[in-house]
């Protein structure tokens, strides 16, 4: 079944991601074709069987909560468009 | 064969250790070589988002000044690229990416630690698919790379560039990664060996993260003598991944001397239905007979649920991707969207920006199938199917040692061919794709060529049976000189 364009505005507000008009039509098509292509799944019969969470079936390492690293902010944060006294800038979110 | 040390850009890496030790050459005689090698064939090929010149001179220096010393690490002196995906500290590391255009990573990924600590002079970074995201290195915000067989072919993807520099004998060896077929499927485009081993045998720290239950790095180079070597160097338990597996490395170059004779080796029979082009067929058969006259037992194995292993790959890998993404948000690093209005504004602008269409398309793709309503039928779903899967390789290795059959199911494609239907460029990696769902090693050898194009051999194995594909592939390399056969263009 085909995506509507709301659908898809949908997802990509979701994804925060923006669409301009011109490419909407297009990212409809694709994404349409690739959930048809994706729902093949839906033959399979899996009844009983466990979702694979990882590729060799162990379960995930703990380590315990120590700190390992040393503090490299200023080298870090060289990597950002915008910082002051060691705080990433953004648009104001409270008024 | 007599090798002249004007014409070093066509040895072996091991054949280059070799050199080095013996004081044929220096390591900066070698590294200057390699160097002007990039340069005259970056315009044709696109192969090298960025070429570190002097810090590899300087490097080279400092391994020639160590040798003299004494010092005798596995590596020293000899070359190394990476995929433009490791970090490498100083260096800029885009992913093929506009959102990473100018990040500067501020450490080694675990990959390059061990490859440096071995002594080895990174050369610079390759060209690759926007966040590895792609079978044709198309997607790059850097170009496409051409493939050294024909310009207006595709290398592969996504380690296109790491495949065409091994292929054009630019470099002996590369870094790459792979998480549906991205190292394996350029080596059988360009006629290079591509080993992408176990999943959490070789450590994913500071690989930028596509999907992470399905990334693994490994190796493009023109030998399986030069990937064992490689691999000894970059396997093996690393604490900061979480999914590295604490598995004692062997030494894989030894490993190589074990006979193909009572190896068996199971052929699938979904891997030679229509989908496979003749000539591809042909070689791949011929290639079966070869090892099966060297003593190997050829054995019929059944993966009945293999047909569904691209479905179930195009709803876990874009899942994980749309997770594994959100961080770029134009914040902390990367690209950044200029006057935004508002912080929804900062964000989505960003993103638009920064990524490519393709990966657009994934991570749209991967939050659908996590959204509510939908999560149950497709992800839920496709990780049930991923299981089945697994289970047909668990149930297929009890009867054999390797799985082989083709790489690909073409030759190398036109640039442009495949872009307007993203289905048709996932089914590249059809033959691929079932070694990452299962984490299973797998290794692409040059086993031909198709209208005087190559193809690739794929050889499979059981969890952490590096050693075995490896043999298998080197004794099929003492028995045919595929391999040994480059471009006429870059001869």
């Amino acid at each position: 079944m085909p995506l509507t364009r709301d659908q898809v505005q949908h997802i990509a507000t979701l994804a925060r991601l923006k669409l301009a008009d011109a490419e909407l039509d297009d990212v409809v098509d694709k994404l349409s074709r690739i959930v048809d292509f994706v729902d093949q799944l839906q033959a399979a019969r899996t009844d009983d069987v466990l979702p694979m969470a990882h590729p060799l079936n162990m379960s995930q390492r703990l380590r315990a909560d120590e700190v390992t690293e040393p503090n490299e902010r200023d080298r870090i944060q060289k990597n950002a468009s915008r910082v002051e006294d060691g705080y990433y800038l953004v648009p104001r979110v409270i008024e | 064969m007599v090798q002249g040390t004007d014409a070093l850009y066509t040895w072996s890496l091991t054949d280059l250790a070799r050199g080095l030790k013996d004081g044929e050459f220096s390591s900066r005689e070698l590294t200057e070589s390699l160097l002007r090698r990039i340069d005259d064939h970056q315009q044709r090929l696109n192969a090298f988002i960025t070429v570190t010149a002097d810090a590899a001179l300087q490097r080279a220096d400092a391994a020639d000044k160590a040798r003299a010393n004494g010092d005798e690490s596995l590596l020293n002196g000899l070359p190394i690229v990476y995929k433009d995906l490791f970090c490498t500290k100083g260096v800029l590391t885009t992913c093929g990416s506009r959102i990473l255009a100018n990040f500067v990573s501020p450490y080694d990924a675990t990959v390059v630690e061990r490859i440096s600590a071995a002594g080895a002079v990174m050369l610079g970074k390759t060209n690759m698919d926007e966040f590895a995201m792609g079978s044709s290195n198309e997607t790059s915000y850097y170009g496409p790379v051409t493939n050294p067989w024909n310009k207006k072919l595709s290398p592969g993807g996504s380690s296109g560039g790491s495949a065409a520099a091994v292929a054009a004998r630019i470099v002996p060896a590369a870094t790459g990664t792979d998480t549906g077929g991205s190292i394996r499927q350029p080596a059988a485009l360009t006629g290079t060996v591509g080993l992408k081993p176990t999943y959490g045998r070789v450590s994913r720290f500071g690989m930028v993260a596509f999907a992470s239950s399905l990334d693994q790095a490994g190796v493009i180079t023109r030998s399986a003598e030069d990937a064992a070597l490689l691999l000894g160097v970059m396997a093996g338990y690393d604490k900061r991944d979480s999914t590295s597996v604490d598995h004692p490395v062997p030494d894989y170059v030894a490993g190589l001397s074990k006979p193909v004779k009572g190896l068996k080796i199971g052929i699938v029979r979904q891997h030679f239905d229509e989908g496979l082009a003749a000539g591809c067929e042909e070689r791949v058969k011929a290639a079966l007979a070869v090892l099966k006259e060297e003593g190997a037992t050829l054995i019929e194995v059944d993966l009945p649920n293999i047909d569904l292993s691209v479905p179930t790959y195009y709803v876990v890998a874009p899942a994980e991707c749309s997770s594994n993404l959100s961080r770029f948000d134009g914040v902390r690093f990367g690209h950044r969207a200029d006057n935004p209005e508002n912080l929804l504004d900062l964000y989505c602008r960003t993103r638009s920006e920064g990524f490519g269409a393709e990966v657009q398309r994934r991570i749209m793709t991967g939050t659908y199938v996590l959204s509510a309503g939908y999560y149950d039928a497709y992800y839920l779903k496709a990780q049930k199917v991923r299981q089945l899967i697994s289970q047909d390789f668990k149930k297929a290795f009890e009867n054999v040692d390797v799985i082989a059959g083709p790489t690909a199911p073409t030759t190398a494609f036109a640039i442009g061919e495949k872009t307007d239907d993203p289905i048709t460029m996932y089914l590249n990696d059809i033959y691929t794709i079932g070694a990452n769902l299962a984490g299973l090693p797998g290794i692409s050898v040059p086993c031909g060529f198709a209208d005087g194009l190559p193809v690739g051999l794929q050889l499979v194995g059981p969890h952490f049976a590096e050693e075995t594909i490896l043999a298998c592939a080197h004794q099929y390399q003492q028995l045919t000189d595929w391999h040994a056969q480059g471009p006429e263009e870059f001869s």
